[in-house]
């Protein structure tokens, strides 16, 4: 079967019904779908196992930070390919950043163990199940999750730059 | 003298009392000629500037005359510390602990804008400057500083070298210096 977006997104929602996957699009040609916490674990195993669609290798996965949506504050992004048949796709899954859990891939792809550790370094997102949930980048001794955009980009213990030389 | 050796280069000797058959000078300038023109680098190259470094040390620039012919990649031998590119917060204790593990004398470099100050990466991930670890003898600005300014920032180095007194490490006010970096 040539894999289009619209049976592979067809073979989705047969899957696991039309209240689990909404918002597919196709920004960059590139089909993009939201799900939730309860779906995602299985749907990814699913397409991975699946003969006929084979969606087995995850290219990444990260957080991202949208503080001005309300109770859907933390969105973490899984981009995953078909190398036997070269065709990608982004599934994406809301969640608000009071209850930051979400379900490890760890079982699933041993890639995952180091992208969740970041995700976790970077935007505090807890991953139910991980075997080694550990800061990987930042300062062992780091207080904040510094992607998270409530905190500064710039050092806070410089004092020679005055703000008035930049434009502030 | 053949007339092959009139490309050699003599250090120039210090002040002192010359005589038929002797030559006195004191005990400090000597020793200082004698570290001058022999700073073994220990190269802590992260970023650009190590690359700078490397075109330093190759043909055209040829750290080599200043004595420096001897790259250490080991703390042991090392009389001058040379930090070059972006030192991360978690990189820093590496630094610091490079800079105990040098026997005294010791001298630190830092060159470009990163180890000096932080440079354009003004991040919280980012240690603004490495005097906040260890001290600093010489500070080589630019990003990244030509090959010509980091054998400056040697050259300021050798004079430092000449012209310290052997008590120095020894001093009340090097001993709070190093206290002030926690460095034993």
């Amino acid at each position: 079967m040539e894999l289009t977006n619209e049976n592979v997104l067809g073979k989705i929602i047969e899957q696991f019904g039309e209240e689990n996957i909404t918002d597919a699009m196709n920004p960059d040609g590139i089909m993009t779908f939201q799900t939730n916490r309860q779906t995602i674990h299985e749907l990814i195993k699913y397409l991975r196992d699946d003969k006929e669609l084979q969606i087995s290798f995850l290219t990444t996965m990260c957080g991202v930070h949208y503080p001005e949506q309300k109770d859907k504050e933390l969105c973490m992004m899984y981009q995953l390919h078909s190398l036997r048949h070269n065709y990608r796709l982004r599934i994406k899954v809301y969640f608000p950043i009071s209850d930051p859990v979400m379900p490890t891939l760890t079982d699933l792809y041993a890639a995952a163990n180091w992208m969740e550790r970041e995700a976790y370094d970077f935007y505090g997102i807890v991953f139910a199940g991980h075997p080694n949930l550990i800061r990987i980048l930042n300062v062992e001794d780091m207080e904040y999750h510094p992607m998270l955009k409530q905190y500064p980009l710039e050092d806070q213990t410089r004092e020679d730059k005055v703000n008035t030389f930049f434009g502030r | 003298m053949s007339d092959s050796n009139k490309d050699i280069k003599m250090a120039e000797a210090p002040e002192g009392y010359t005589g038929a058959g002797f030559f006195a000078t004191s005990f400090e300038k000597v020793i200082g000629l004698a570290r001058a023109n022999s700073l073994w680098p220990l190269p802590f190259a992260t970023s650009c500037c190590g690359i700078e470094f490397m075109a330093t040390m190759g043909a055209h620039y040829d750290i080599s005359r200043f004595g420096s012919e001897r790259p250490s990649f080991s703390p042991r031998q090392a009389d001058i510390l040379l930090v070059m590119g972006t030192i991360a917060k978690k990189m820093g204790p590496v630094v610091k602990q490079v800079y105990e593990q040098m026997s005294e004398p010791r001298w630190v470099v830092a060159v470009g804008a990163c180890a000096t100050s932080g440079g354009i990466f003004d991040t919280y991930s980012v240690l603004q400057g490495i005097d906040r670890v260890v001290p600093v003898d010489v500070y080589v600005p630019g990003c990244p500083p030509r090959p010509e300014q980091i054998l400056d920032g040697l050259m300021r180095v050798q004079d430092l070298a000449k012209n310290e007194s052997l008590r120095r490490r020894n001093s009340p006010e090097y001993q709070a210096l190093l206290e002030s970096y926690n460095i034993k």
